[in-house]
């Protein structure tokens, strides 16, 4: 639970996400503050992973993408002309749905494939670093033996918490994870979540996530969108149990979605 | 009916037999061909074959040296040239082919691949032959080159696009430029299609005589020197093929051989690395 | 810092905007990437120019031929390079009549191929013959050329004119002496050479066939032959046409088998017996021979013509390939 006076790792100012004349978020001002879990909920296409996008700048990159509005990372708009969006990368960490290891590198060299954008470290630096971003993605003691094996050796839900160890070592300000136990079993489902709680006492992070029960179990905030409106937000909590607009509450039921 | 139903059975009994037959006929000419290839060419095989030139014409004896140092020698520098140029153009197709002149770019690979070799030969004669006043490695490289640029740049292309979006996305997310993304990540990940790609291509262009004739032209001594004309195993196979004596003709198969053992050679480790590729690293 | 309501910001409360952001497209502005760019796209401008070069040299070699004997070049069938005469009939004559006869060999061979591959064959015997026939394009041309004269011809003389002549002699084509060196040896090793082109791509395109074509008919009860000859084939056909066509592309610039067996001889006859020419077989033959310049020329013209042909009839293949197998490996592997 954030204090009355806690600081914001992001906010978004009226962000509005468009494809070509088409918008698929609209009007969003959403707060951050550091330190929790925000999980973004809604049906299919409703936006959600669009706006996770833009958070870090990667909505640009798709075909006829863009952004009005502003984004704020510690105060300051990382759309301002003079922001370059691969630097500003480099600060935010990202998780997709399905795991991405890179395939000819070793696990070693995958975690560490961060930090070779983020300035020269010798290699015993190198090393911790990977480390301690293994022993947050609660990896290390499974891969510590093998570290310069492959990376496609590991099963769907090591592979997913590798990647989240990559994310990690660069120490970004934010973490955003789009549907992360999406392909994965229940097993590695569980690893993920619990994850999630320990991460947040060092990392701001943002999930998106279209398993309610994940929202309610993971996050200390709930943003609720519909058609790439923002419909509600409110502490977990509240919003599952009291929510104040019909329909979020016609979603939570499963009336829909 | 049932006369019918038995006939129309037994006329595809006799069809199938009758692809199964055409197939093993194929296969029959390639047996054999391999096969005549060893029979009369291993019993030629021995060290002086590997390592003396050719001795004049009419005598006995002598090797092939001159032209298996020469075809290492042309083919890697067709290779030289036409591997960077290739892969380059490759990447340019997959990262930024999209479009008119990606369009382009595509198209004019197609049409040389298609393009007689001989063709490819005498426009290399006009460019580096003609000018310079004589024949020489280099031109042949050259014309081989030509010969293998579209090769590898559409088998590139192939490659590179079969990796996925998702690798890319990643690399970018982490704060990779768009330059190192394409590189380091996914051009890496596609290592192995692209070098089998490069393999099959240099396995090609070994085995080529006519763009060769009138570049590269051929030559009786052992020379390293790039600017001179210089002899291959092709070449060597042609002359001796073609020539009037039975000495030639028994060297002939035996060259053809060792030919023929370098392509295979070169198409298996393409194979291989094209397994490797789908193994644990 | 003020209160943090977890709720939507009242825009009235929110800092003034900023003004609307605009148009922020694609990433990688910064010179690296640039510089990525552009290296790859001046890699790529080289085959461009290289065509470019290669028809230009080809057109202004070719010229004083092309001023010098017109259109009539391609039905003259004079060649005489002491009289400085030169007609390219008889070579376009054995281009196009080796390579028919090719593919009146080779198009049952590769396709019955292909069908028995993909539609017959189980996975342990499709694999290794898969591969066998594949192998036959890794043949140097030359070594084929080499066996063509060795053992091919030895064997057509022995075994195959007799009969052929016994049987067919009357017609104009297999009349007279065998000289070994003929369009017949010629147009044989051109068939062994571009069956495995042609079977490659009909493979490809017989396996995008959908199986609800074959289904459909052994669902009515047809036979598994009538199956794939009644419903596989037909759907498949305009890339099958296509298949034949790119063998045919290949046939056509073939050179160095070709100038070993045909026998390089400037006559237009009928009978297969007899030597022939081919363009791509002259110009390897006489280019180092040409003495004058018009000569030169006359061959330039030679490979210009080829040139143009064999452009013409590989785009033709792959347009019909493409539509059957959409870009698949079908059109870059096979060419």
């Amino acid at each position: 639970m954030a204090p009355a006076d806690a600081r914001l790792a992001l906010e978004t100012v009226r962000l509005t996400a468009l494809f070509q004349r088409r918008a698929v978020v609209k009007d969003v001002s959403l707060l951050f503050p550091t330190h929790t879990v925000t999980a973004v909920i809604g049906p299919s296409g409703c936006g959600k992973s669009t706006f996770l996008r833009c958070l870090n700048r990667m909505h640009e990159l798709s075909e006829g993408g863009w952004v009005t509005g502003r984004v704020l990372l510690d105060g300051a708009d990382i759309y301002e002309s003079n922001v370059d969006p691969v630097h500003l990368r480099r600060r935010i960490g990202m998780v997709f749905q399905r795991p991405t290891p890179f395939p000819t590198l070793s696990i070693h060299d995958n975690v560490a494939a961060g930090l070779k954008v983020n300035g020269h470290r010798s290699r015993s630096d190198v090393a911790a670093v990977v480390e301690r971003a293994l022993r947050q993605a609660a990896l290390w003691d499974e891969v510590k033996d093998r570290l310069h094996s492959s990376a496609l050796a590991l099963s769907g839900g090591q592979q997913q918490r590798l990647c989240i160890a990559r994310a990690l070592a660069p120490a970004p300000d934010l973490l955003l994870l789009d549907e992360p136990t999406a392909s994965l079993d229940p097993a590695g489902t569980q690893r993920i979540e619990e994850l999630c709680h320990e991460l947040k006492r060092n990392y701001t992070i943002v999930i998106v996530t279209h398993n309610l029960q994940q929202a309610a179990r993971v996050s200390d905030y709930t943003a609720f969108f519909y058609l790439g409106d923002l419909i509600e937000v409110g502490r977990t909590q509240e919003l599952f149990t009291k929510p104040k607009v019909e329909r979020t509450e016609a979603y939570l039921t499963g009336r829909f979605g | 009916m049932n006369a019918r139903r038995v006939r129309r059975r037994v006329a595809s009994g006799v069809m199938t037999g009758l692809v199964a037959l055409l197939s093993l006929t194929a296969v029959l000419a390639l047996v054999l061909i391999l096969g005549d290839l060893v029979a009369k060419g291993a019993a030629s095989l021995d060290w002086d074959f590997f390592t003396k030139n050719p001795v004049p014409a009419g005598d006995t004896g002598g090797g092939v040296a001159n032209a298996i140092v020469g075809t290492g020698i042309i083919v890697g520098l067709a290779a030289l040239i036409g591997l960077p140029v290739g892969i380059g153009t490759g990447l340019f197709l997959a990262e930024y082919g999209g479009g008119r002149l990606g369009w382009l770019v595509r198209f004019v690979a197609d049409v040389l691949n298609g393009t007689p070799s001989i063709v490819i030969g005498i426009f290399a004669w006009t460019w580096l032959v003609k000018p310079m006043g004589h024949f020489s490695a280099l031109a042949g490289g050259a014309a081989l080159a030509v010969l293998m640029i579209p090769m590898i740049a559409r088998t590139t292309e192939e490659m590179v696009r079969l990796v996925p979006h998702s690798l890319r996305e990643a690399a970018l997310a982490l704060g990779y430029p768009h330059w190192r993304a394409s590189l380091r990540i996914v051009a890496r990940t596609a290592l192995g299609g692209i070098v089998t790609g490069c393999l099959v291509a240099v396995a090609r262009v070994a085995g080529e005589t006519a763009p060769l004739l009138f570049t590269a032209l051929g030559n009786l001594n052992f020379t390293t020197s790039i600017a001179q004309p210089m002899q291959t195993l092709s070449l060597q196979v042609y002359v001796y093929a073609t020539g009037p004596f039975d000495e030639w003709h028994r060297l002939a198969w035996a060259a053809a051989l060792v030919l023929m053992g370098l392509v295979l050679l070169l198409s298996i480790i393409a194979r291989w690395v094209t397994r490797q590729r789908y193994g644990a690293r | 810092m003020t209160t943090v309501p977890i709720g939507p910001v009242d825009a009235a409360a929110a800092p003034a905007a900023a003004p609307a952001r605009t148009l922020r497209l694609g990433g990688g502005t910064n010179r690296a990437d640039r510089l990525y760019r552009a290296a790859l796209t001046t890699l790529a401008l080289m085959l461009p120019a290289l065509l470019l070069a290669l028809l230009v040299e080809l057109v202004t070699n070719a010229l004083p031929a092309l001023q010098r004997f017109g259109p009539s070049f391609l039905w003259t069938s004079v060649w005489d390079p002491v009289a400085g005469v030169f007609g390219a009939a008889p070579m376009i004559f054995g281009t196009l009549a080796s390579s028919a006869l090719a593919l009146l060999v080779a198009v049952p061979l590769a396709l019955g191929t292909a069908i028995f591959l993909t539609e017959f064959a189980p996975g342990w015997v499709r694999r290794p013959i898969a591969l066998l026939v594949e192998l036959l394009a890794a043949i140097p041309s030359v070594v084929y050329g080499l066996w063509g004269i060795f053992v091919l011809i030895p064997f057509l003389r022995g075994h195959v004119v007799p009969p052929l002549k016994a049987v067919l002699g009357w017609t104009p084509f297999f009349q007279g002496v065998f000289y070994g060196n003929s369009l017949l040896a010629g147009g044989l090793i051109l068939a062994i050479m571009v069956v495995p082109y042609i079977a490659a791509v009909a493979r490809e395109v017989l396996q995008a066939v959908p199986a609800s074509q074959r289904e459909a008919a052994l669902g009515m009860g047809a036979t598994r032959w009538e199956a794939v000859w009644t419903a596989v084939v037909p759907y498949g056909r305009a890339g099958l046409i296509g298949a034949v066509i790119l063998g045919l592309g290949r046939a056509l610039g073939e050179t160095m088998a070709v100038t070993m067996l045909i026998g390089n001889r400037h006559d237009i006859g009928f009978s297969v017996f007899q030597p022939a020419y081919t363009m791509a077989a002259a110009i390897a033959n006489e280019f180092s021979e040409a003495t004058t310049d018009l000569y030169l020329s006359a061959l330039f013209e030679v490979g210009l013509v080829l040139f143009v042909i064999t452009v013409v009839v590989n785009a033709l293949a792959r347009l019909l390939i493409w539509r059957v197998a959409r870009g698949t490996a079908a059109g870059s592997r096979a060419l």
